[in-house]
């Protein structure tokens, strides 16, 4: 177990959690239509980015956007955490599906490239002058769930007092073209288990949650337990049967009273497959008729980012005895019929649930409980 | 927690051709592996070393993970893609040669042809450290259900293709896992 300190969050919906938490609130999404040409990209997207001028008014003089992000979002958590940064018992996790993977469109050699997550990781923690070498998750799209899985471990192990995990993409044609070529995007605003659901959205965010093993806990809020699971059946597709999906689910039920579950924030990208199979893991866990909820239609899928944002919402909405609905869905389709709010709703159970599934397939399952 | 080293493997290559030769001589009969990535396809390599005489394998597992690192996470296959998008006049992005630009999937094929439903986790450092590879082994077995891990430092990028792969168990046998006996067993 491990206690929340201090978060941020760093996306299109603001450059404080406070700012992000009331755009969720009052329904607002950060999605938006870009034409073609944008970002160098053939075709017209809809996505969730970043205002990049903000950003560099408020950090000059480093590498990237991706860096200056994730930067300011550590500075911003560490208002709220007020931890010595530089200290030798403070350990840094660095989430990132691609790093700077954009630098790639422009053509030169060496290291100096950045191009490599260690660098990106090692000149965030080296602006906070730590001492130690910061831990590098590249596990796709549970990368940020990852993160905090391996902030629990390496606090439990004694090493250190404090971690800071940040999860952090930007976009690129890279990414954007990626998934484009998958079919895995929809051009309109995502619509997360609606039975009309036509894909996902990418989203840019930077997001951190400086976690202790001890202390004081403003929030009331710690991460329970995480457990990682793969589905072996396939390195594209969700399993059919929410395998891995279910058995980490499984895994951080042990011991739970499932009537003491506010919500299950799910991965919930949109997309046709990923939807169905988590409906299924739901259903395995014996989950169905708890609130499931999805935030993707509000910032779209940060990518390595999504595990940290995603938790710090909820953990916000927990301590705030707050379900939020799925923004655009209104009818399932499922064979196994979810709880999906289409109303913001009250709660005063203290578990909460976060699900994430990525390429190669992975899977994870976090726990937070209000105590 | 006392650990044991139960299986370690080393292979490294200097081309491409090579890792396909190997697999050849293996006399393994898979065709996903020549849809993989040269990441995957050495990771898949030195895990059929690693498992080919274990017993009831195929038989599906949750308590065993996968836990790999490098240096360059994806980025060959990353350097691929951007070939299929550098130019909007030839554009043709392809989402097979997509897939491969994370690293993880190596872990995804093992756990496929392996039928191994645990933990699969991928880390990036500056080059291999057998004192992280330690700890986050250890770490690992903080998950109740993992019996077993496999670990493995496994690059390829540039002139380097190379894969250090090791079973981890809390099954006791000869060798004791240990920061020194890493770092003995990825120098041989």
């Amino acid at each position: 177990m491990i206690v929340r300190i201090g978060d941020n969050i760093i996306s299109s919906l603001g450059f404080t959690t406070e700012e992000n938490y009331q755009a969720v609130k009052s329904g607002r999404s950060g999605l938006k239509f870009y034409d073609a040409g944008t970002l160098g990209l053939p075709e017209a997207f809809t996505a969730s980015l970043i205002d990049k001028q903000r950003l560099n008014e408020n950090l000059t003089g480093l590498e990237t956007d991706l860096e200056k992000a994730s930067i300011l979002s550590v500075i911003s958590a560490n208002n709220e955490a007020k931890i010595d940064l530089s200290s030798e018992k403070v350990l840094f996790i660095f989430s990132s599906t691609k790093g700077n993977v954009d630098l790639l469109e422009s053509p030169s050699v060496g290291d100096s490239r950045g191009l490599f997550l260690w660098q990106s990781a090692q000149l965030i923690a080296g602006y906070f002058n730590n001492p130690n070498t910061p831990i590098v998750v590249s596990n796709a799209c549970i990368s940020g769930a990852a993160a905090q899985i391996a902030a629990m471990r390496e606090l439990a192990s004694g090493l250190y007092d404090y971690a800071v995990v940040i999860g952090a993409d930007m976009l690129s044609k890279f990414i954007i073209s990626g998934f484009q070529s998958f079919k895995a995007l929809s051009p309109e605003p995502c619509r997360p288990f609606d039975a009309d659901r036509t894909g996902l959205n990418l989203g840019e965010a930077a997001a951190t949650i400086i976690y202790a093993n001890k202390g004081f806990n403003p929030l009331a809020i710690q991460l329970l337990q995480g457990a990682i699971r793969n589905d072996a059946t396939h390195i594209s597709a969700p399993s059919r049967a929410g395998e891995g999906s279910y058995l980490a689910l499984k895994n951080i039920l042990q011991n739970i009273d499932k009537e003491q579950i506010a919500f299950v924030n799910a991965h919930g990208t949109a997309t046709l497959y990923n939807d169905e199979m988590e409906s299924i893991a739901i259903a395995r866990a014996g989950l169905d008729t708890v609130p499931v909820n999805s935030l993707k239609a509000y910032f779209g899928h940060t990518l390595g980012a999504a595990g940290v944002l995603e938790s710090i919402i909820s953990m916000h909405a927990l301590k705030d005895e707050t379900i939020f609905p799925t923004l655009n869905f209104h009818s399932q389709d499922f064979e196994n019929q979810l709880n999906i709010p289409i109303k913001i709703q009250k709660t005063n159970k203290k578990y909460l649930i976060k699900m994430l599934s990525g390429f190669g397939g992975v899977n994870a399952a976090l726990i937070f409980e209000k105590s | 927690m006392q650990l044991f080293i139960k299986k370690h493997i080393n292979l490294s290559f200097k081309k491409s051709a090579e890792i396909t030769d190997f697999y050849r001589s293996l006399k393994i009969d898979y065709p996903k592996f020549f849809k993989m990535d040269n990441l995957s396809k050495l990771g898949f390599l030195a895990s059929e070393l690693i498992f080919k005489d274990e017993e009831s394998r195929f038989v599906p597992r949750e308590d065993l993970a996968i836990i790999c690192f490098n240096r360059s996470s994806s980025l060959e296959a990353d350097t691929l893609y951007q070939t299929t998008i550098q130019d909007n006049e030839n554009y043709f992005p392809s989402p097979s040669v997509f897939v491969y630009t994370l690293p993880n999937i190596v872990a995804g094929e093992i756990s496929i042809r392996n039928k191994l439903f645990g933990e699969t986790s991928f880390y990036i450092c500056k080059e291999f450290d057998e004192e992280q590879t330690f700890r986050t082994v250890n770490n690992a077995f903080q998950d109740q259900t993992t019996r077993s891990v496999l670990a493995a430092w496994v690059e390829s990028f540039e002139e380097k293709q190379e894969v250090f792969m090791m079973l981890i168990e809390t099954e006791t046998s000869d060798i004791i896992f240990s920061i020194e006996k890493i770092k003995e067993l990825f120098n041989n």
